[in-house]
């Protein structure tokens, strides 16, 4: 301790360039659209689909790029992928997915036995979904430019009920209900990804949860808004609509269903699992009383809080030891840790 | 993992929460060495259970942290060298060396490569031989033994292309300055329970006899931080000052003997500056020469000297536990995980970083 000095380097200067962390699904990627995007471009950036008036009928759009490495995990592809992801934004606005689009951008010297997998992976969850891709474009670059290929998805449904679902309808009393477990999709990718090998194989939750989503919608629940849990996972979700909407949500951990494979795997890596991404799970804010209903009619489904007041966009977590915390957004992505 | 419930449940922290307000007659201060303990006690809201006057008090237990920024300038130095790629843990990569860090650096094209273990870099630099693999070898004692028998490997596979940048620190010789500074305001000691896994615990027997602080080894869930506190309370109340161990499941007093003859083998101690602390004697490994070839600062002509920082940040006080992250004038405003001032507000077990993400600003 002969030399003690207080350290500390002088603050980096604003981001001059693009860092992963703008893609993370976290307060850097917020910024990043706040200030770069919907102040030059028109998003309705407080939802994942905009609505549209068309000569009398009430649409829902949505686009989404696909860029997940590796292609292929436990419990899906990229294929596939792109199908639910588009087809669960579209559900979110309350819309009925109708149609869509998928542009590729391909690498090349990708071998056209995977492209032809990806490409029947994407027919059957269309099928499945029962949605039709009706248009398309392809780019090829040149080898080293892009990962394999990258897949752009755009949707159009028809929005399915007279009320809007956006943050802004969410009010004091509303209860969150959460469709199912959490953390899967994202640690999946992840042991694909690193080639991490965990006691069980962890299966990645992709699929589509439109039926689900207006499911609620068609049983008369009181659906508020609905998000759907990808980058970032539940707890961006959450603290993304909690800030819109200006209200104080509550969140009981012992109500979060996390599978005990998946826990295991987020310790061993230092993650949070409320913010480990999804890509078949969503949650409803609904009226009052209308929790436990709509819980009972999701497979999974769970009440996991409620908007205790509006006026301070805040959420807060009751641990599973029964003490309270703040949820905050995350920078960027959890990265791993070292011990 | 599969007892994880057994450690997490509500019922048994609160009846060792409550055994504890009832043992604890006086306030005192404890420090939790290790920034894994401080996430969980924030996490979990441990701190809210415990009764008033029970301070806990956050160490220097975060190897990202107290990494000096001398190392993390060389760091990013290499990954922008030609021919070289930067290996490196995740936590490391968002921590700002004087000028920038690894994954801006990495946005302006240096090249680093996130790995999970030092194995990966050895197999890394098996696919490239074209190119230098330089794996920044930071972490406490539960990361030697995987750096070592890395190095090992690589020697096994002749790997003229793998060498390591060592950041390597030591518990005992940062909590010996620590409970030795005239400022230290500690009364007792929960020791990292991952750290002993290797070393063992004997090397706390002096410091809980030579400054009268209690030391227990805990582990990182709920209930094992809560066992440990009253461990550590009853000990204090009764005047004793002992090295006990609540993290019995997981390890032994003299460590893993194994890994610790192979940590011997290859590493001799060595002075090392420690991040807003300054230089700590032997609390820092580097290769012995039979090994040295495999030193990155040996192998490439990099920059030396210290470099020169403004000195907004507390994180000096804060790791030695003087002083809590929200007492800092820049804590929340003008340093935050975007924009850091200091290391403890960006790695995953750092102080500040903690107090940001759960939430105590006003504290």
């Amino acid at each position: 301790m002969s030399d003690f000095a207080l350290s500390c380097p002088a603050p980096l200067a604003q981001h001059d360039r693009v860092l992963m962390a703008h893609g993370g699904g976290g307060r850097l990627m917020r910024e990043l659209i706040e200030r770069m995007f919907a102040a030059r471009l028109d998003p309705q950036h407080e939802t994942d689909a905009a609505t549209l008036a068309l000569g009398g009928r009430r649409l829902a759009l949505t686009t989404d790029s696909f860029v997940v490495r590796p292609i292929f995990f436990p419990g899906g592809d990229i294929g596939s992928l792109a199908v639910h992801g588009t087809v669960n934004d579209l559900a979110m606005a309350g819309a009925e997915p109708v149609a869509l689009s998928a542009a590729f951008i391909l690498e090349e010297g990708l071998e056209m036995e995977t492209l032809s997998r990806v490409v029947d992976s994407m027919a059957e969850a269309a099928r499945r979904a029962g949605v039709r891709i009706v248009t398309g474009d392809t780019k090829v670059v040149e080898r080293g430019h892009a990962d394999q290929l990258y897949v752009t998805t755009t949707g159009v449904g028809v929005l399915i009920h007279d009320g809007e679902l956006a943050p802004w309808r969410v009010t004091e009393g509303d209860e969150v209900v959460l469709s199912g477990d959490i953390g899967r999709h994202g640690m999946a990718v992840m042991s694909a990804r690193e080639g991490l090998e965990f006691e069980s194989e962890i299966v990645s939750d992709s699929a589509p949860v439109h039926r689900e989503a207006l499911g609620l919608l068609s049983s008369g629940i009181r659906v508020h808004c609905m998000r759907d849990l990808t980058r970032g996972g539940l707890a961006s979700a959450v603290i993304e609509i909690a800030r819109s909407a200006r209200a104080r949500v509550e969140l009981d951990e012992t109500r979060i269903p996390v599978r005990e494979d998946v826990r295991a795997a987020c310790e061993l890596l230092g993650f949070d699992p409320l913010y480990v991404a999804n890509e078949g799970r969503f949650i409803a804010f609904v009226a009052e009383g209308d929790g436990e209903r709509a819980a009972a009619l999701l497979p999974g489904g769970a009440v996991i809080g409620r908007v205790k007041e509006t006026g301070a966009g805040v959420v807060t977590l009751r641990s599973l030891i029964g003490a309270e915390r703040v949820l905050d957004l995350l920078s960027g992505e959890q990265l791993p840790r070292i011990c | 993992m599969k007892h994880l419930d057994e450690y997490r449940d509500a019922g048994r922290a609160r009846a060792l929460a409550a055994e504890i307000a009832r043992t604890a007659t006086r306030p005192w201060r404890i420090m939790e060495i290790c920034g894994g303990q401080t996430h969980a006690i924030l996490r979990f809201g441990i701190d809210q259970l415990l009764p008033p006057g029970l301070e806990l008090v956050h160490g220097p237990g975060c190897p990202v942290c107290v990494t000096p920024l001398e190392l993390i300038d060389r760091a990013i130095e290499l990954a922008q060298t030609p021919g070289v790629v930067l290996a490196s843990f995740g936590d490391m990569l968002r921590v700002p060396g004087s000028k920038t860090d690894l994954l801006a650096a990495r946005a302006a094209g240096a090249r680093v490569a996130m790995v999970y273990s030092p194995l990966e870099a050895v197999r890394l630099a098996g696919e490239k031989q074209d190119q230098q693999i330089v794996f920044f070898a930071v972490g406490f004692e539960t990361t030697v033994p995987g750096v070592a028998l890395a190095v090992r490997e690589a020697r096994r596979l002749g790997l003229q292309n793998f060498s390591i940048l060592p950041a390597h620190v030591l518990v005992p010789p940062a909590l010996r300055a620590i409970l030795g500074s005239p400022q230290s305001r500690i009364q007792g000691v929960l020791a990292a329970g991952h750290v002993c896994t290797v070393e063992g615990y004997e090397d706390y027997e002096p410091l809980a006899a030579d400054f009268g602080v209690p030391v227990v080894v805990t582990g990182f869930e709920p209930v094992d931080l809560l066992q440990g506190i009253l461990l550590c309370v009853r000990q204090l109340e009764q005047g004793r000052a002992e090295v006990e161990n609540q993290y019995a499941r997981a390890v032994r007093r003299e460590g893993n003997r194994e890994a610790k003859a192979l940590v011997r083998e290859m590493f001799e101690p060595v002075d090392r500056k420690w991040r807003g602390i300054g230089v700590i004697p032997s609390s820092g490994l580097a290769l012995r020469p039979a090994w040295r070839e495999f030193d990155a600062e040996a192998r490439f002509a990099l920059s030396t000297g210290a470099v020169e920082e403004p000195s907004e940040c507390i994180s000096g006080l804060v790791l030695q536990g003087a002083k809590k992250p929200y007492e800092c004038a820049a804590f929340a405003t003008r340093c935050t995980p975007e924009r850091p001032l200091g290391a403890p507000m960006v790695s995953s077990e750092g102080a500040c970083a903690a107090y940001y993400r759960y939430g105590r600003h006003h504290v």
